[in-house]
């Protein structure tokens, strides 16, 4: 094929005019943004009207201050990562939104119900920690200001990540439910395993980058499949051990499953080899034997998950209620306060799928996961495009973190999965969880600024000698 | 306490809302696929317009087709791209095989040149290995190390 030949009126310059060649579409961003802020703003009303006859009193500086929490978002994103996805935020804005207008409802339904006096009203304190979310989300963009920085600290995050997991395992009275995760801080506690996810993500991406090579070639051809040398199966061992320990220490079946599921997949991702997932499996599924005969909080969890109706007045009791609920939402739902989602326990947090699918059917359901789809698309999207290999591996780990975490959590709520401790990210009650998943928005809103950024146009940079055109200078 | 009729249009109406946001976002996503803007010539001043039909035919994209960056997609702007193991290159090559600043793409009038800066094993465009700076036509291989480019329009 020959070259192009420029007819000699073709201005080089203005053919290839940067900025117009990548529009940077935060013009689309602000207006899906204000979408989000809508149908949140319509669902509390609704919820108002529906359930008490008229607007509640809160609903104004419900409505100013959450609006003033994208604007600001927007405005951050605009002028530290002004290439990055225009669709992360939206996601993001119409999942929390979501997740607020139905704490909300729930709350209503506890004042009404007034179950002993003990009324606690939670949307208000999830909207403060949405705001901490986005301190959060804004400081990882103004700090990170190159994901590939990140790469350079991936050991002592690894370490922090490590300690952060272990740290409730250790202290004493760290345990809710059964769960040892907490830790506790005079009034309120957080979950410090949602903070290590995202450090373990950033060590995960960085060491199989660097090793890669290795545990991608050196192997030897078995059945088909390329098995990995024994002594590089080291790094998957450790993490099976470390998530196997999680189980043990702080009987959290949800964080161990994530851990090692992410852990996996990246390698997967990392070296294109199938092995490494038929490996994960086998590992996990003789963990997952050897959890079942020897933990009771295990085996109850799986004989609930296998019958739920059998225990439906103990250990499946959470499951029923929640699988009524879906029944009763049905295709179309109950309508938002037309249901009874209280029913379910704890359905602020563990179970907000189960009361969305009560009011919401089917539709509203599939609706959500669409959404989450979307989110995880652009992650995946944004591990595509992007130029290097640890932040190609870091945007899918990312993205692959949340999707396994929908997957996971729905997968309880509906009975096709053993009922796991994990949280619904953005949607479910739950400080660490919101300001965790802040944190990994903004890490995937960094990358896909990068990833989206014309090539040539860094801003941090100064523009180098030798690409400048030359001018002529008049004097 | 409401009425039946408004409950339900909430009920619908807000399922309806919940979808169009869904829609939204899917437009968004295709756009970026297709590149079908419609919105977006207008948004062009009309002289960088005209330019683009008439100068249509140059490379608009480099565009990795083998190696661990495979499917990786560089829009191509005014500015140099430069190829290489250090940190600060556009593209950043994880190869052993590749020097920290291996190769740069250089646009001298909407032709773009690759050279060779200096690297330890060396540029290849098609079976040629690139010595001084060699025009680059589009769907031409540029292989360096394990990884190899081409451009597209």
């Amino acid at each position: 094929m020959a070259a192009p030949v420029n007819g000699p009126g073709t201005d080089p310059r203005a053919a290839l005019a940067p900025g117009t060649a990548v529009p940077t579409r935060r013009g689309t961003e602000l207006l899906l943004l204000g979408f989000a802020v809508l149908i949140t703003l319509a669902a509390h009303l609704i919820i108002d009207i529906t359930v008490t006859g008229s607007p509640g009193t809160e609903m104004v500086t419900f409505g100013l201050w959450f609006s003033a929490l994208w604007v600001v978002a927007h405005v951050v994103v605009r002028r530290f990562a002004p290439y990055a996805d225009p669709l992360l935020l939206p996601c993001v804005a119409v999942l929390s939104g979501l997740g607020l207008s139905m704490i909300h409802r729930l709350d209503i339904a506890g004042e009404q119900v007034g179950s002993n006096g003990a009324v606690s009203v939670d949307a208000p304190v999830q909207l403060v920690w949405a705001t901490v979310g986005l301190v959060l989300f804004i400081a990882v963009l103004v700090i990170v200001r190159d994901h590939r920085a990140l790469s350079r600290f991936a050991y002592t995050l690894a370490l922090i990540g490590l300690v952060l997991l272990a740290l409730p395992a250790v202290l004493p009275n760290s345990e809710i439910n059964g769960a040892k995760l907490w830790i506790r801080f005079g009034g309120f506690s957080i979950q410090p395993g949602e903070f290590a996810k995202i450090c373990l993500i950033v060590f995960f991406a960085a060491y199989l980058v660097d090793k890669r090579d290795v545990l991608a070639l050196a192997s030897r051809r078995v059945l088909r499949l390329e098995l990995p040398r024994g002594r590089d199966l080291g790094p998957v061992l450790l993490a099976w051990v470390a998530s196997i320990l999680v189980l043990v220490f702080e009987r959290d079946l949800g964080s161990s499953l994530l851990l090692f599921g992410i852990f996996v997949v990246m390698l997967y991702i990392a070296t294109e080899r199938a092995s490494w997932l038929v490996i994960g499996l086998l590992l996990f599924a003789g963990g997952a034997f050897v959890a079942y005969q020897l933990f009771g909080h295990v085996r109850v969890r799986v004989d609930t998950w296998l019958d739920p109706f059998a225990y439906a007045d103990t250990g499946g009791y959470q499951v029923v209620q929640s699988l009524f609920s879906l029944g009763t939402g049905g295709l179309f739902g109950a309508g938002l306060g037309g249901g009874r989602p209280d029913q379910v326990p704890v359905a602020k947090s563990d179970f907000i799928a189960a009361a969305i699918g009560e009011e919401l059917g089917l539709f509203g359901l599939v609706a959500m996961i669409v959404i989450y789809l979307v989110l995880v698309e652009r992650g995946l999207r944004t591990s595509l495009v992007v130029r290097d290999g640890f932040g190609k591996l870091l945007a899918a780990g990312l993205a692959f973190s949340l999707a396994w975490q929908v997957f996971v959590v729905l997968g309880g709520v509906t009975g096709l999965l053993p009922l796991t401790g994990l949280t619904t990210p953005f949607l479910a009650y739950g400080g660490s969880s919101l300001v965790a998943n802040f944190g990994l928005v903004a890490l995937l809103v960094r990358i896909s600024d990068a990833a989206r950024r014309p090539a040539g146009a860094a801003v941090a940079t100064p523009p180098k000698l030798t690409d400048a055109p030359t001018e002529v200078v008049q004097q | 306490m409401t009425a039946e009729i408004v409950l339900q249009a909430f009920r619908f109406g807000f399922l309806l809302l919940l979808w169009l946001f869904v829609f939204a976002a899917f437009r968004v996503v295709r756009a970026d696929l297709f590149g079908g803007r419609a919105g977006r010539v207008a948004s062009v001043p009309p002289r960088a317009a005209a330019a683009r039909k008439r100068g249509g035919r140059g490379p608009r994209h480099l565009v990795v087709t083998a190696g661990p960056l495979s499917g990786t997609r560089i829009t191509l702007g005014e500015q140099a791209i430069l190829i290489g193991r250090a940190d600060d290159s556009t593209l950043v090559l994880t190869d052993d095989f590749a020097s920290s600043r291996h190769a740069r793409l250089t646009n001298r009038g909407g032709q773009w040149y690759v050279e060779d800066l200096g690297s330890t094993n060396g540029t290849y465009l098609d079976q040629q290995r690139v010595q001084g700076p060699l025009l680059v036509a589009p769907g031409q291989p540029i292989r360096i190390g394990q990884t190899v480019l081409e451009l597209r329009s």
